[in-house]
């Protein structure tokens, strides 16, 4: 699957070594099971049967972790009577990278009605990844009962108002943020007055060429409202992180690979561990899609995201279970 | 003999006459059929069915989740609240007041629908 010639950069507009046509045709890629490797500023791909051949040092950016999401722990209907299965096979893939990531992020729907057991399987499962710190913001599947009390027990003990937080790793700014709270009739998912304010506090005293990774569960770019794929005030917090060269935007929630770029801002949904969902308007509603047992693993997955210290976009690469 | 049937013939068709008139004079709801004090609300694909259900003050309106997602059944205005339900699960509410009352799944907000009470 390697294609040398076409990865050469043509327009390296930000100076950070990414052509960001190069970047997409190679995310397009990614979604078949491809990885991306960045080496000398060049894009090169491998398909993921040859991952053994690419040293760790060429897989190597500087930081490296892993995006995992909507795990839904608890379901059991006929799109995936296995949940705990699949997230096993997640974990694998992650334990099979030649760069053990530092970290995960999991972008919400841990559980799939909110219950103990199922938070407790899904800890007790992560942690036999290579990666030890993981950080979680919630889905609406984790807040169902009590407004959030028994997920904020659990994964908010750091966070602020209803479970935001931000942290920084080799120089790169992470902030996780909570749109699946207070949502209205008719709605998309919302950030809220209090968490915007905090963003814009947040982000203040930070130099522009500082690494943003924003991480929350529904897409806060609009990806299909008629689905509540969206989130109503994204603008407003994008808004604040406009004076940054390098914005990586990470989601979950519509459980398929989906991305954009937009200026500086390259935003991504990463594929669900537990079962995938239609293409928006492709079914009449966005509920858990049956494929045959045999391609399950091909419609679930993993994101590996990579940064380079002096580039500014990090590699953001998909890979299926399968 | 003739004289005889003509009698009886006259004495039903007075009859006949009789239960009309009384039947048009009496109270119209000894007529009427009783309102149904239930109705139900089908939960699937994303949507309730029917989005408007119009009932009578009193009646117990039943949502089911025949979806392979859970939903929750929350009036806007705080009316009435369930709990998470599953597939196969079901809320109960009776309607004391007449009103309009929205409500919408709090997990999927995009889904709404209205219970009219009169």
């Amino acid at each position: 699957m390697a294609k040398k010639n076409k990865d050469e950069i043509l327009h390296d507009h930000n100076n950070d070594g990414i052509d960001r046509r190069g970047f997409l045709k190679c995310m397009a890629w990614a979604g078949t099971g491809a990885v991306c490797v960045m080496e000398g500023g060049i894009l090169k791909s491998y398909s993921l049967s040859r991952l053994g051949e690419i040293s760790a040092k060429e897989m190597a950016g500087e930081l490296s972790f892993v995006q995992i999401s909507d795990s839904h722990m608890g379901f059991n209907k006929p799109a995936n009577p296995d949940v705990a299965g699949t997230l096993k096979s997640a974990v694998e893939k992650i334990n099979g990278l030649s760069r053990a990531p530092e970290f995960m992020l999991h972008t919400g729907d841990i559980s799939h009605l909110s219950k103990p057991e199922e938070f407790d399987t899904v800890d007790q499962i992560l942690k036999s990844a290579s990666a030890k710190d993981v950080f979680f913001v919630p889905g609406e599947h984790d807040v169902l009962n009590d407004d959030g009390k028994s997920y904020m027990e659990r994964y908010g003990k750091n966070a602020k108002g209803g479970g935001w937080y931000s942290f920084d790793k080799k120089g790169v700014h992470f902030m996780g943020l909570v749109n699946v709270m207070n949502l209205k009739a008719g709605g998309l998912g919302t950030l809220g007055h209090e968490q915007l304010e905090w963003i814009e506090d947040d982000v203040k005293h930070l130099k522009h060429s500082t690494p943003i990774v924003v991480f929350a569960h529904i897409p806060l770019w609009s990806v299909y409202p008629e689905w509540g794929w969206g989130t109503e005030d994204s603008a407003q917090a994008l808004a604040y992180l406009k004076k940054f060269g390098s914005v990586t935007v990470l989601n979950g929630h519509i459980h398929q690979t989906m991305q954009k770029v937009e200026g500086n801002v390259t935003f991504h949904t990463a594929a669900s561990t537990a079962f995938p969902q239609p293409q928006p308007g492709k079914a009449d509603s966005p509920g858990p899609m049956k494929v045959p047992a045999e391609q399950l693993k091909s419609v679930l997955g993993i994101t590996d995201v990579n940064y380079v210290q002096g580039r500014q976009a990090l590699g953001v690469v998909d890979a299926t279970l399968a | 003999m003739i004289r005889k049937t003509v009698c009886i013939v006259g004495l039903l068709a007075t009859v006949m006459v009789l239960t009309l008139l009384l039947s048009a004079v009496s109270p119209r709801s000894s007529a009427k059929t009783p309102q149904p004090a239930t109705a139900e609300v089908k939960v699937d694909n994303f949507s309730f069915g029917p989005v408007t259900l119009t009932v009578a003050v009193g009646t117990t309106v039943t949502w089911t989740n025949r979806d392979d997602i859970p939903h929750t059944i929350v009036s806007t205005d705080k009316v009435f609240k369930s709990k998470v339900l599953d597939t196969d699960e079901k809320f109960s509410f009776t309607f004391a007041k007449a009103g309009t009352y929205p409500y919408f799944c709090s997990i999927h907000p995009k889904m709404t629908g209205s219970v009219v009470v009169q």
